[in-house]
């Protein structure tokens, strides 16, 4: 399986690490009563659906840029649709254009 | 070298008369030329019986001229090179080639396993299910060492291979699979069009069927044809033409498997050159073009020597100029057999007879044989007769119900083409059947992947021709490359027709699968017993398994099966096709990646300086570390151990612990982003100062710990433990990229950029002063227990970092300099020291001073224990969040009765611990429900003069004082301890505050 990161270009997937789900988001440890908070990162942390098609994960390009990645996989043929970087990792590129 | 080839023509073929080679199977000299594979070196010698059968130890000979063989497998080689199962039909003949035939006991002429034929009933579809099975007793004293005995092909080497394999990276735009006309084709019309292009060919020489077979293309012979297209392909800089290179597999994303046999026609790999390559190709498209294998057909006795596939008569007659008979009988059921019998006329062999088990048997074939001088007969072969040696005669069923006996030495037999579709199903593509060649077409192939020629069940030369040429321009335009690509080749047209025959039934066993001993009756038997689903079918009987994978038996098996369970062949379908197509050895996976080079090697910056001290090395994660430093005269490594600790307790030594994982955290959000990742709060760390720290899991279990320092506003400089270096990294480029991108904050991995040593011991200070600049105060008041800062060393012009850390508890301070420096400063710091008596210490003193400290470490951080577990639970900020607030907050990570860190010292001094065993209160009938925890650390310390433990032990810090029983059933021991706090030593830490 080969992944095209935005920074090195298409690579083998042995350069990456996976790590699953990108879907679930870090609940914000402000919102609510303890318990909802508890239920919340309960769900964060242990809750994955098990998707049969088109699936967004995490994965980190260990074996080059450090970047991580939301890669948009086919779980049934390992069809990759998009490899985008995360959110932060666009910033040090925009640091150095002067941007924020 | 006198000749022995009896069985070699005067002329013709593409082996080379003027070079001889002399080669032994089973100990008898033989000779051939270079250009032969092994299978007709044999062939040309007249040596008919190359091999025993699997089950019943049949005399076996060579069926085909290609990867497919199921008979013809070798121990090739001896000693440590001995290599089982290789194929003879496409091993090439080298000089002084060694190969023995295979299973068989104690020769392949007197083989007493051929008894097993008599134990016949005994060996039917799924024996190995209805067998050995009672009684009980008698399965490892009798039936296990039976079957070993038995089981298998050939026998390993049973030694380190002494070659080696090597891995290599190829990108193309146009891969192109099997060098025969399509694939040629294929490659000069996509090469021409200026794709970058990999031609990769099985065998050693480039041409496929064109080597074979006569043929007229364009106007020229096949052969000139051949010569000018390769040469036309060499003058292309952007094609690649790889011989003695089987692609394999196609994997995800356009990566496909090949492997190529660089010395395999070597006795020996020339110096620094590798046995065999395993290529992993990017290809942007791939064209199939790997062709068709002819397929048997099952009848009494069709595994007899002697009984060969009709095109590989052909190829041993065309490209060796070997001769499989003297007088040659050819069964079919297509018109391409037929092609058999020019073959061999134009040879000067005699052919015996034709059988021809059409349904129409056109009147132009009688002519031919009345032209030729031999029979015509319409029907089908019943059976064979003639022994090891070979077949004599074959009994004719004629369509009008009479028979006929046919005499010949060799009977050549088509029953049809099976594209080669392995490849195209690799990724669950099913293949689709086509009633008009009654074959196996490719179906959904793998994205980027087309098939030309008779892969594509487009069997006539023109059709491949064609096909292969309209593939190349496709695909190189599908990679933008659309230079004029020329016209392709023509050749005369021939029309296959057959009628499907799968098997001819009458008495005697009639072989579909000649590898595994797997004949017609064992199929009807799978049938009968409800495993007639092809999947069932394969594994019960075990029909196209083993080094063959099936390929001249798994679609007449399947119809075989179609037939008798009253099925189509469609509706019975196919087996999944798995990588690889052709066997792989492992040791080409495995590459380079073996013994010590099995992973990368990490050496300390002091290590080539630890070696030359005679240092004893352990393997922590990729590192090797220093673990002791023997001295002369020490007998056992505890001498050497203690020596170091009471130095360091006394004195002053230094430990390379360069291994722990190092990262600049820096940005103007720099502390408040590590106040998110710890469970303690350093946004508040004063510049110049240090502070260790514990990371969570997001589940609220304990990660990782380290001591992080504060260089500047916006820089910090964390250390991580060895074995989390990487994780850590990982897991905080996550949190800063994907959890609070909002946060100005860049961390880098520094842990190979520095040297770190840790100084430790009350003389700690005597021998820094005399290793910095005169201008660094290092006094207590300077520079405290955990200060952290920047300083220069004597005559050095780099910037070292200074640490006032210690893990062992005395006064110690850690001194990073630059890597390239790391050994310089163990010199120095020996040559200052030496007068102090500084002692090198290795992991195993750090072990024991951390466990006489009581800090936790890899053992305890395990992945089961909470901050609170490990006595740290005062440190997590309630003023914050952090990654495991909230779910260490969780009830059961806050349970009272958790097992918890405690020191376990035994009350006799004698006592022996083991890490492992499990504590019980004293009295306590041992079981688990009485089980109060396990001890995770032990080592003797020579400051208390025994053994000390850590371990977890349930409500264990409000039993300080309590005797328990520390109990090791593995090893049958049990120890009376007291638990205590889990600092033994200088519990109060004035030592590394001093």
């Amino acid at each position: 399986m080969r992944l095209a990161c935005p920074f090195c270009g298409e690579r083998d997937a042995s350069e990456f690490t996976y790590l699953g789900d990108a879907a679930p988001v870090r609940p914000d440890a402000a919102d609510g009563d303890a318990r909802a908070l508890h239920d919340s990162f309960h769900d964060y942390v242990y809750l994955r659906d098990n998707v049969a098609g088109v699936m967004r994960e995490w994965w980190y390009h260990s074996g080059g840029c450090r970047v991580w990645l939301t890669v948009e996989r086919d779980t049934r043929t390992h069809e990759i649709h998009t490899v985008e970087p995360a959110p932060g990792a666009t910033a040090a590129v925009k640091a150095g254009r002067g941007e924020r | 070298m006198a000749t022995t080839q009896t069985h070699r023509l005067a002329e013709g073929g593409i082996v080379d008369r003027m070079k001889p080679l002399s080669f032994t199977f089973d100990g008898a000299t033989h000779t051939g030329y270079v250009g032969d594979t092994l299978a007709s070196a044999l062939i040309a010698n007249g040596v008919r019986l190359v091999g025993r059968s699997f089950k019943y130890h049949r005399p076996r000979g060579i069926l085909t001229a290609g990867s497919e063989e199921p008979n013809a497998l070798a121990e090739l080689r001896s000693g440590a090179r001995r290599e089982a199962n290789s194929r003879m039909t496409t091993t090439e003949l080298y000089d002084g080639l060694e190969a023995a035939s295979q299973n068989r006991w104690p020769s392949l002429k007197r083989d007493l396993l051929a008894i097993n034929q008599l134990g016949a009933p005994f060996f039917v579809a799924g024996f190995y299910y209805k067998t050995f099975m009672w009684p009980a007793r008698f399965w490892e004293a009798v039936y296990e060492p039976m079957i070993r005995r038995a089981a298998g092909l050939g026998d390993t080497a049973k030694l380190p291979d002494p070659d080696h394999y090597e891995k290599a990276w190829a990108h193309c735009d146009v891969l192109v699979a099997g060098a025969g006309p399509a694939g040629i084709s294929a490659a000069l019309a996509a090469g021409r069009a200026g794709a970058r292009v990999i031609l990769a060919e099985e065998d050693f020489i480039a041409g496929g069927r064109l080597l074979s077979d006569d043929a007229v293309i364009g106007g020229m012979s096949g052969a000139e044809w051949l010569a000018g297209a390769l040469a036309e392909l060499a003058a292309m800089d952007n094609v690649r033409l790889m011989l003695r290179s089987a692609v394999f597999g196609a994997y995800d994303g356009g990566t496909y498997g090949v492997v190529e046999r660089v010395n395999d026609h070597m006795p020996t790999p020339p110096a620094h050159e590798p046995r065999q390559r395993l290529w992993r190709v990017v290809a942007k498209r791939c064209i199939v073009a790997m062709g068709a294998i002819e397929r048997p057909v099952a009848f009494a006795n069709n595994d007899r020597p002697g009984v060969m596939m009709a095109s590989a008569a052909r190829t041993y007659l065309g490209r060796f100029g070997a001769v499989p008979g003297r007088r040659i009988a050819l069964f079919t059921n297509n018109s391409d057999g037929w092609k058999t019998v020019d073959a061999a006329l134009n040879a000067g062999i005699e052919i015996a007879a034709v059988i021809d088990a059409r349904d129409e048997l056109p009147t132009e074939y009688l002519a031919r044989g009345r032209a030729g001088g031999f029979r015509v007969l319409h029907g089908v072969v019943g059976d064979v007769t003639g022994g090891r040696g070979g077949i004599s005669k074959a009994k004719v069923a004629l369509k009008d119900g009479g028979t006929a006996v046919v005499e010949a030495d060799c009977l050549a037999v088509s029953g049809g083409w099976n594209p080669a579709v392995g490849l195209t199903c690799n990724q669950r593509g099913r293949p689709v059947w086509r009633d008009d060649i009654a074959a196996f077409v490719p179906g959904d192939c793998p994205a980027g992947m087309t098939v030309a020629g008779a892969a594509n069940g487009d069997f006539s030369l023109s059709d491949c021709l064609a096909g292969g040429h309209e593939a190349g321009v496709e695909a190189a335009g599908a990679t933008g490359h659309a230079r004029k690509a020329g016209q392709a080749a023509r050749a005369g047209t021939d029309t296959y027709a057959l009628t499907a025959l799968w098997h001819v039934s009458g008495k005697g066993k009639a072989f579909v699968d000649q590898q595994n001993d797997v004949t017609v009756a064992d199929i009807r038997l799978a049938d009968t017993e409800g495993f007639s689903s092809v999947e069932h079918l394969k594994r019960y009987t075990t029909l196209g398994m083993a080094t063959d994978q099936g390929k001249t038996s798994n679609v007449n098996g399947l119809a075989i099966m179609a037939g008798i369970s009253g099925r189509t062949i469609s509706e019975t379908g196919t087996t999944i096709y798995r990588p690889p197509y052709v066997p792989v050895a492992i040791g080409t996976f495995a590459g380079h990646h073996r013994g010590e080079n099995f992973q990368p090697v990490r050496l300390t910056p002091s290590h080539r300086w630890a070696a030359a001290r005679g240092a004893a090395f352990v393997d922590v994660g990729a590192w090797k570390r220093a673990q002791w430093y023997p001295l002369p005269g020490e007998k056992t490594w505890l001498e050497s151990v203690n020596r170091e600790v009471l130095a360091v307790r006394n004195g002053v030594g230094f430990c390379d612990v360069s291994t722990l994982g190092k990262i600049d955290v820096m940005g103007p959000d720099a502390g408040a982003f590590l106040d998110r990742v710890y469970i303690n709060t350093f946004s508040t760390l004063a510049v110049g100062k240090a502070r260790y720290g514990l990371m969570l899991r997001e589940d609220g279990l304990v990660m990782d710990d380290g001591t992080t320092a504060r260089l500047a506003e916006d820089h910090y400089f964390m250390t991580t433990t060895t074995a989390n270096a990487a994780l850590v990294m990982q897991h905080l480029e996550f949190c800063r990229q994907v959890l609070w991108p909002e946060l100005d904050v860049q961390l880098a991995s520094a842990t190979d950029q520095w040297a770190q040593f840790s100084i430790a011991g009350p003389k700690t200070r005597e021998v820094l002063r005399d290793i910095l600049d005169p201008s660094e105060d290092i006094s207590n008041e300077a520079f405290p227990f955990m200060g952290a800062g920047e300083v220069h060393l004597r005559g050095a012009d780099f910037t070292a970092r200074l640490f006032r850390i210690s893990f062992s508890g005395e006064l110690a301070f850690e001194i990073s300099v630059p890597r390239g420096f790391g050994e310089a400063l163990a010199e120095n710091l020996m040559r200052v020291g030496g007068p102090l008596g500084i002692t090198p210490y290795g992991t195993e003193a750090l072990g024991v001073m951390r466990l006489e400290k009581g800090h936790a470490a890899g053992a305890e951080l395990n992945g089961t224990t909470t901050a609170g577990d490990l006595g740290l639970g005062r440190m997590m900020s309630a003023k914050k969040d952090y990654i495991g607030r909230v779910m260490a907050g969780r009830e059961a990570l806050i349970d009272p009765g958790r097992q918890v860190l405690v020191g376990l010292k035994p009350v006799a001094k004698s006592g022996r611990l083991f890490s492992g065993g499990h504590v019980f209160a004293k009295g306590a009938q041992p079981g688990p429900d009485t089980d109060d925890g396990y001890v995770t650390s032990v080592g003797f310390s020579p400051v208390f003069g025994q053994y000390l433990g850590l371990g977890l032990v349930a409500r264990g810090r409000e039993r300080i004082g309590e005797i328990v029983t520390v109990r090791d059933p593995l090893r049958n021991t049990a120890c009376d301890c007291e638990i205590a706090g889990p600092a033994f030593y200088d519990p109060d830490g004035g030592r590394q505050r001093g």
